[in-house]
């Protein structure tokens, strides 16, 4: 194993911690949506598709990257929409006198 | 906090590593060097606004906004890696992205809440099958060009793991879409020796995955190993039950992550390192939530084909009756009720009757009543659906409650209302140990002090199994689809 590989495996490791200890901390209430968030991550793939598609590697790589980034662009566009879809659907019962202070926050 | 400052800053520590060890002097190398610094930063960057987007949702005052932020970091990923020198033609990959963003944004925009679980479980499927492409691609691009550069078994291991895992992911969420979109029958399908014929298909790909690590140019190896991943995700999930779909959707969330880290590895890209154990993380707390909150264990749930033997054991109805109550009664009680608590199912969620339950519960705060909505954590298809579907209702998150949260608070709770909910308020998982629950945590609502079931009818619930909640004499049954009884309950408590 070469250097750059011992801190790929640091990375994914240290990475891993972080995602435990931030995920345990979601409550249940927005287990949906955050299902819906990683899944919006996961179109990171995107980038490795990218790369393979326009890094001329030939005909076979060039149309397997092309339909990667068809699939990962379709889960980023969707993921992320859908899931702020949902988020503005969770209000607090006191927010709703307060409706000016609200749709500044809906506008963004 | 230190350890996310820390985490954020290996991948800027390996960049300039790597440029410290690359780089050669000389002008042209050198700004070639400054480009490749530059992607870095733009991924480091992703990767921090990536974390913070998910620590957003541990609050829900600021998840929207944290998930804005993320949104961001994936623009930021692409953009950055639109600069990458390794890059020639632009022409399929913006095509791709455009044809992407089409089919993206309706799956988006359109898709109701009700077909969240089959929406979530379908998307896995694209994420999965990106990974997988990417893996045959750089196998292929290393291997079989004529005059490949060839592959050194980490980058082999790191493929194998990619594409078996990604290959898996696809099949077995398009069989957990299947499912819950009811296109392939709910109920576990079993045959004989089922657990054997898997476990002989699981070996057969981990021998692959080896036998390429030592022996990467044996192409046919390969894809065989493509080929039993893809059957592993099918035959996986067909003896699971629709019941089960959290954990397994959950799981699957988790190994597409993984195969996304992977990815990472095998072209050396950081962010997608960071994101894929993010998503690997995440999948992977959640199905351990979902099968505690069942009481059962991994290998339970993938193995054990629920409900297909438990006809046999548990307690029967025969001799005991239910009582049923006429619409107009049960508004009266829920009319001048001081404390009501709703337990939402999957029931529910079929009727679509949220907005009805919300109307319901108005006229009830109206009449000076005090309304709750008690939620289980496997309640419904996926993590968290119950919440979604109310809040989509307009129920204000903090009425409702989970369940450890609640659970004390029943004993003084007047009229609980179960909707279309069955299992996760078996008292049979309390105190009958044949049951096939029995030590699954539910909902304490036999404890309160009347309780209204809606139901369809008499039949046992989705694990099969007699419910003598249903039979308590503080119990009422209303018969009939959930949408239609509370629409009576709410024209009858306005009449009252």
């Amino acid at each position: 194993m070469t250097a750059t590989q011992i801190i790929q495996l640091y990375v994914f490791i240290l990475a891993g911690f972080v995602g435990f200890l931030v995920i345990t901390k979601v409550p249940p209430l927005l287990h949906t949506p955050l299902m819906a968030a990683t899944n919006a991550i996961s179109g990171i793939s995107l980038v490795g598709s990218i790369v393979l598609s326009g890094g001329q590697y030939g005909k076979v790589s060039t149309i397997l990257g092309f339909i990667a980034v068809i699939c990962a662009m379709t889960n980023v566009v969707g993921g992320f929409i859908i899931t702020d879809r949902m988020l503005s659907m969770f209000k607090r019962a006191d927010s709703k006198p307060n409706a000016p202070q609200d749709t500044t926050g809906g506008a963004a | 906090m230190s350890l996310l400052l820390l985490i954020a800053g290996l991948p800027t520590a390996a960049a300039a590593a790597y440029l410290l060890m690359t780089s050669p002097t000389g002008a042209a190398l050198d700004a070639m060097a400054g480009r490749e610094l530059l992607v870095q930063i733009v991924y480091l960057i992703s990767s921090v606004l990536f974390v913070l987007g998910l620590r957003s949702l541990t609050k829900p005052d600021q998840a929207r906004r944290g998930m804005q932020l993320a949104a961001l970091g994936m623009v930021f990923a692409i953009v950055g890696t639109m600069l990458n020198q390794g890059i020639l033609t632009y022409s399929w990959i913006i095509g791709g992205l455009i044809i992407g963003t089409v089919l993206g944004y309706p799956l988006g925009k359109f898709v109701p809440m009700t077909a969240m679980p089959q929406r979530i479980a379908f998307s896995h499927m694209f994420g999965a099958l990106a990974a997988t492409l990417v893996g045959v691609g750089e196998y292929y691009h290393d291997i079989q060009v004529p005059g490949a550069p060839g592959i050194e078994r980490f980058k082999m291991a790191a493929i194998g793991f990619e594409v078996l895992f990604g290959s898996l992911t696809v099949t077995g969420s398009f069989m957990a879409f299947g499912k819950l979109q009811e296109f392939i029958t709910g109920r576990p399908i079993t045959f004989k020796g089922q657990n054997l014929f898997n476990l002989a298909l699981f070996a057969s790909a981990l021998g692959c995955f080896v036998w390429l690590i030592f022996n990467p140019f044996d192409v046919r190896v390969f894809y065989v190993m493509l080929a039993v991943g893809f059957a592993i995700g099918i035959l996986m999930v067909l003896p699971i039950g629709g019941a089960d779909m959290p954990v397994v959707v959950s799981l699957l969330n988790s190994y597409a992550g993984l195969a996304a880290s992977a990815t990472g590895f095998a072209i050396d890209n950081n962010v997608l390192i960071i994101a894929g154990a993010l998503d690997g993380a995440s999948g992977f707390i959640l199905s351990i939530i979902m099968s505690k909150a069942m009481n059962r264990s991994f290998g339970n749930v993938l193995f054990g084909a629920f409900g297909s033997a438990v006809t046999a054991s548990g307690k029967t109805s025969e001799g005991l009756v239910a009582k049923s109550i006429s619409a107009e009664d049960a508004a009266v009680q829920l009319a001048y009720a001081g404390r009501v608590v709703f337990v939402p199912g999957y029931g529910m969620a079929v009727a679509q009757a949220q907005h009805q339950v919300r109307e319901l519960a108005e006229l009830i705060e109206k009449n000076g009543g005090e309304v709750k909505y008690a939620i289980h954590p496997v309640a419904g298809r996926m993590p968290g659906h119950m919440n979604v579907l109310l809040a989509e209702a307009n129920v204000p998150y903090d009425k409702m409650y989970d369940m450890d949260e609640i659970n004390d608070s029943f004993a003084e709770t007047d009229v609980t209302v179960v909707i279309g909910a069955n299992d996760v308020v078996n008292p049979a998982a309390k105190n009958d140990k044949t049951s096939p629950i029995y030590g699954m945590p539910i909902l304490n609502v036999s404890e309160s002090r009347n309780i209204i079931v809606l139901k369809r009818g008499m039949n046992p619930g989705f694990a099969g199994i007699e419910n003598e909640l249903f039979f308590d004499e503080k119990t009422n049954m209303l018969f009939g689809d959930a949408k239609s009884s509370l629409t009576k309950l709410v024209s009858e408590v306005k009449g009252l």
